[in-house]
């Protein structure tokens, strides 16, 4: 498939579309810092965090270079970080989902952490050679939190009563807000189709053998959650936003 | 005249940037440093050359990385040098396979357990034998594969009951 020119505008929505799902997944896993049940598992949860702000600076800078050389701007990754607004950002619904109890917040990680895994194991063959290189660098990361997540979804799914309950709720609570995933936004064109369909047979498979292992069920329900992609958010996303960018925004150009 | 000699003092002076979370570790030992070139500038008479040093961070979130940029900066301009560029590429990424040897040998020393294996295996920490660094036993277990930071996972040593850690194999 032919890529389109580099600094047309919608390769720079892509990029920051998921830089933002990076960005956010990290923030609300750095809630967790200092609260985790044991201190290895803070530990894991804060390292996850620590990749994906990573992954989302790649994705920023890469994108602040793109929209510098097509416009006046003077864009750099923090400015897209921490100036931009709710409707600016692009992630989907599932990454701003409040973390709710241990499950839940298992849960989003196990299906994000596939999502990103399988998409950047297809986006490390693109044509664009930074976006490859990024999705081969981070590919290695994700590694480790898939594994980290699926293992856990089978601990608790597969536990005692009172976690697979929680995890049976926790399906419930956040299994609308997947389909958003794979609903493909203009932007994400430079995927092919056969990308596409590729990553999302890829991911249901894996959810399907996890939760088999683990004595969960996918939902029935086809009940879907959307509009995060294009930059209409829940009520969540502002208040993410406004604890992260408040520095920024009372102490403009503030640094450390 | 910059000549290929001098592309060699580089390579022995970056023998003296250490990784500022494993003080043991030299960049090279790392292996994050991909490449060191004097370059011709066009614009400058042909006597002019800009040394450039390109690097490779290790994990995309790791702090050490712009810490280790500046290091890098200041000790070159304590010997003398002024044109000069660090450069960052993501291309190929950072693999473990690039440390060398001794930087295997310095980690054990220094109490952590080196890296088992070559990167493109996709391994099961907890199904690995990794040989406890305090008294070689391979009876060891996994507790977590994140650690104090992100090149690194928990291990427990079941013989002599030391906690480790362990340089992921990445």
């Amino acid at each position: 498939m032919k890529i389109k020119a580099k600094n047309d505008s919608a390769f720079i929505q892509y990029l920051l579309h998921l830089g933002d799902n990076a960005l956010i997944m990290s923030h609300r896993n750095s809630e967790w810092c200092g609260h985790g049940p044991a201190l290895e598992q803070d530990i894991a949860l804060t390292n996850i965090a620590l990749d994906q702000i990573g992954q989302a600076r790649n994705f920023y800078q890469y994108a602040a270079v793109l929209i510098n050389e097509s416009s006046n701007e003077k864009q750099t990754e923090d400015s897209l970080a921490y100036l931009r607004d709710a409707w600016d950002f692009k992630n989907c619904l599932l990454v701003e989902l409040p973390n709710g109890d241990w499950g839940q917040t298992i849960l989003k990680q196990f299906l994000i952490s596939a999502y990103q895994y399988y998409l950047y194991l297809e986006l490390q063959n693109i044509q664009d050679e930074q976006l490859a290189a990024i999705a081969a660098k981070s590919v290695k990361e994700l590694n480790y939190h898939l594994r980290w997540s699926a293992d856990w979804v089978m601990r608790l799914g597969d536990g005692t009563s009172e976690s697979k309950k929680r995890m049976t709720d926790a399906i419930d609570a956040v299994w609308s807000y997947t389909y958003e995933l794979f609903e493909v936004a203009e932007y994400e064109n430079i995927l092919s189709v056969e990308m596409q369909c590729k990553i999302r047979e890829a991911w249901i498979e894996k959810i399907k053998t996890v939760f088999g292992k683990a004595t969960l069920a996918i939902p029935n329900s086809q009940w879907k959650q959307r509009g995060g992609k294009l930059g209409v958010h829940t009520e969540h996303l502002g208040y993410i936003l406004a604890e992260m960018q408040f520095l920024q925004r009372a102490y403009p150009g503030s640094e450390w | 005249m910059k000549t290929v000699s001098s592309e060699k003092a580089i390579w022995h002076l970056l023998e003296s940037v250490s990784d500022p979370e494993i003080p043991v570790l030299s960049v090279i030992d790392l292996g994050i440093i991909r490449s060191v070139l004097f370059v011709r500038e066009n614009n400058h008479d042909s006597s002019d050359h800009q040394l450039v040093i390109t690097i490779t961070p290790t994990y995309t979130g790791c702090p050490a990385m712009d810490m280790i940029s500046k290091q890098i900066s200041s000790k070159l301009e304590e010997a003398g040098y002024q044109n000069f560029e660090i450069k960052q590429t993501l291309k190929p990424a950072w693999t473990t396979d690039w440390m060398t040897e001794t930087g295997k040998e310095k980690l054990r020393s220094y109490g952590i357990a080196a890296p088992v294996g070559k990167s493109f295996n996709n391994y099961d920490l907890s199904k690995l034998k990794i040989p406890c660094p305090q008294c070689g036993s391979e009876n060891t277990s996994m507790i977590s594969e994140f650690g104090s930071t992100s090149c690194k996972a928990l291990f427990k040593c079941l013989n002599c009951k030391e906690p480790f850690d362990y340089f992921k194999c990445h």
